[in-house]
């Protein structure tokens, strides 16, 4: 009898502990942060490999932050920021490629000018529009005030991305280790570039409202690094870089939710414990399997 | 300059370049470069470092336009011969930040315009085992890039030229920072490649034994100081041409001598 009723009180307890812990889905606005954090997580982290691969950090900084002026432009002219997504990633993609390929002053400089001076601009536009914008919601995500229409727009930017990743696999994965064998091999390099610039572009805008301009950077590449410690190829680093990106959101999410803590900034932390869980077990992998595989003899 | 010109049109020839004029803006990386190449033919492509190997191979493989003169590539301008060039760059060209699996590497051999993730992967899979087994690899498909030696990885580079399929072969610094062993191991399957009818251009810093080598040898300085066959072409002269002050160092190689020696 005694027996039963303690194995009452732990499921009783147990019920209570799953309801706490589904309790956010109670919540509408919840279960669209949730689908909305998730989706950015999987956009973002599933570019971050080859963002990576091609040194390309810098250049996503600056696109996170060259969407400023015009979201400024663009919500003085009435449109939300959501509906801004797609023109702004393809204006800002064109630009900046066109502007880093064709001004000969080296690629991190022309990259630095325009970051900073776009960024500038922004906030000289909000300031003489009078534009009526929570800049810290902007600069640092605020997802939970996103819409139904919002959480829509991230679902189809969500479709975008993952149906040019998959159909453009094969030549986006040869450009990005060898622009120079894939140029001889006959691919069309000046569109792979600039297509992968929009989806990196189209990425980063759509994640501007769960994890804002300056934490954007942070969900790129801190689930693909991560994931690059702990796989051996590119392709199982792009699928364990998703793995840590949806957890990433989704946990930084709950952890707000629950804490009371801003949702971007929780996000980029868990990305960061994930990054540094993955740098610990490398390094104790590679203590370990340094005494035990033997030199493999050249054949 | 020594030229078997004659002789090469005779042999049908597939890549002839006239007058081939090169400009990096305003300087010119290349000028006046005079050769025709016959199929099946195997060629080192020699010079100092900034001579214009790695700069006459961009321009074969549609890279890079020419300022003067014509590039002919069976018949072709070189962007229009795509498809019949495979390239092995050098190997600190490619991003090697991941890591791919070998059947990875070479898969990009097979991956053109019209690859899209789509289609069936049996015949691709066949195609990356074929190449592999053409260089002695077909064991490490499933090997992790970074693992293998400089000289195992310059042989996944060649299986995927091998898997593009192309007639004319391009390798870049082929035999840089792999030890001797391997420099051979290289060398015997570029023969290999060789005689199943595929023309090779090798650009290499060793000029040792070229004669033994290759069938031919283009010299270059800037401009075409030599070609034709090692033993006619690389005289005093020409290495003075090409090395310039430098040129006590390949004394021995000079015609009828291309062997290292001991003056002592």
């Amino acid at each position: 009898m005694k027996c039963l009723k303690t194995i009452s009180k732990i499921i009783t307890e147990l019920l209570m502990i799953i309801e706490y812990i589904l309790e956010p889905f109670k919540y509408d606005f919840m279960i669209r942060s949730i689908i909305t954090a998730a989706s950015s997580g999987i956009m973002l982290s599933a570019l971050g490999p080859f963002t990576i691969n091609r040194n390309m950090g810098f250049m996503a900084d600056a696109m996170a932050h060259a969407t400023l002026p015009i979201i400024a432009v663009g919500v003085f002219l009435g449109f939300s920021i959501s509906e801004l997504g797609v023109p702004a990633s393809i204006i800002i993609a064109f630009f900046l490629g066109y502007i880093v390929k064709n001004i000969n002053i080296g690629e991190d400089t022309a990259i630095g000018i325009i970051f900073s001076s776009f960024f500038a601009l922004g906030f000289v536009l909000i300031s003489v529009l009078d534009v009526t914008i929570n800049l810290e919601d902007l600069l640092f995500g605020q997802i939970l005030a996103v819409s139904t229409f919002d959480t829509y727009i991230v679902g189809s930017l969500l479709f975008i991305v993952l149906s040019v990743l998959i159909i453009f696999f094969k030549q986006l994965l040869f450009f990005s280790f060898d622009p120079i064998g894939a140029e001889v091999n006959g691919l069309n390099t000046t569109f792979l570039n600039y297509l992968f610039l929009i989806v990196l572009s189209v990425a980063i805008v759509g994640s501007l409202q769960t994890v804002g301009i300056i934490l954007v950077l942070s969900m790129l590449i801190i689930p693909a690094a991560a994931a690059k410690l702990v796989t051996k190829t590119f392709v199982n680093s792009i699928r364990i870089s998703i793995v840590f990106g949806v957890t990433a959101s989704v946990t930084g999410l709950y952890l707000s939710y629950f804490f009371n803590l801003p949702s971007g900034p929780t996000m980029s932390l868990v990305a960061t414990g994930i990054f540094i869980l993955a740098y610990v077990s490398n390094r104790l992998i590679n203590k370990n399997t340094a005494n035990l595989v033997p030199i493999e003899e050249e054949t | 300059m020594n030229v078997t010109r004659e002789k090469n049109i005779k042999n049908k020839p597939l890549i002839i370049s006239d007058g081939c004029c090169i400009q990096y803006g305003d300087s010119s990386a290349l000028d006046d470069v005079t050769f025709s190449i016959s199929e099946g033919k195997k060629v080192a492509v020699v010079g100092p470092n900034g001579g214009g190997k790695s700069t006459l191979f961009n321009a074969i493989a549609g890279l890079l336009p020419l300022a003067h003169g014509s590039l002919k590539i069976k018949g072709m301008d070189p962007h229009e011969a795509k498809g019949l060039v495979s390239y092995v760059p050098q190997k600190d060209l490619i991003n090697w930040n991941f890591s791919l699996a070998v059947k990875d590497v070479v898969e990009m051999g097979l991956t053109n315009k019209n690859s899209f993730n789509l289609f069936s992967r049996k015949k691709i899979n066949e195609k990356i085992k074929d190449s592999l087994n053409n260089v002695g690899l077909l064991h490490k498909i499933n090997e992790n890039i970074n693992n293998l030696s400089g000289g195992q990885l310059q042989r996944v580079l060649i299986a995927r030229a091998l898997a593009q399929n192309a007639d004319i072969l391009l390798l870049d610094e082929a035999f840089s920072a792999v030890d001797v062993g391997a420099q051979e191991d290289i060398m015997q399957l570029i023969n290999s490649i060789n005689l199943d009818g595929k023309t090779v251009l090798i650009a290499t810093h060793d000029i040792n034994n070229l004669e033994e080598k290759f069938d031919e040898v283009l010299c270059l300085n800037r401009h075409c100081c030599a070609f034709g066959d090692p033993s006619e072409v690389l005289t005093e002269e020409v290495i003075q041409e090409m090395y310039g002050s430098h040129n006590e160092m390949f004394k021995n190689h000079f015609k009828n001598n291309h062997r290292v020696t001991n003056d002592n």
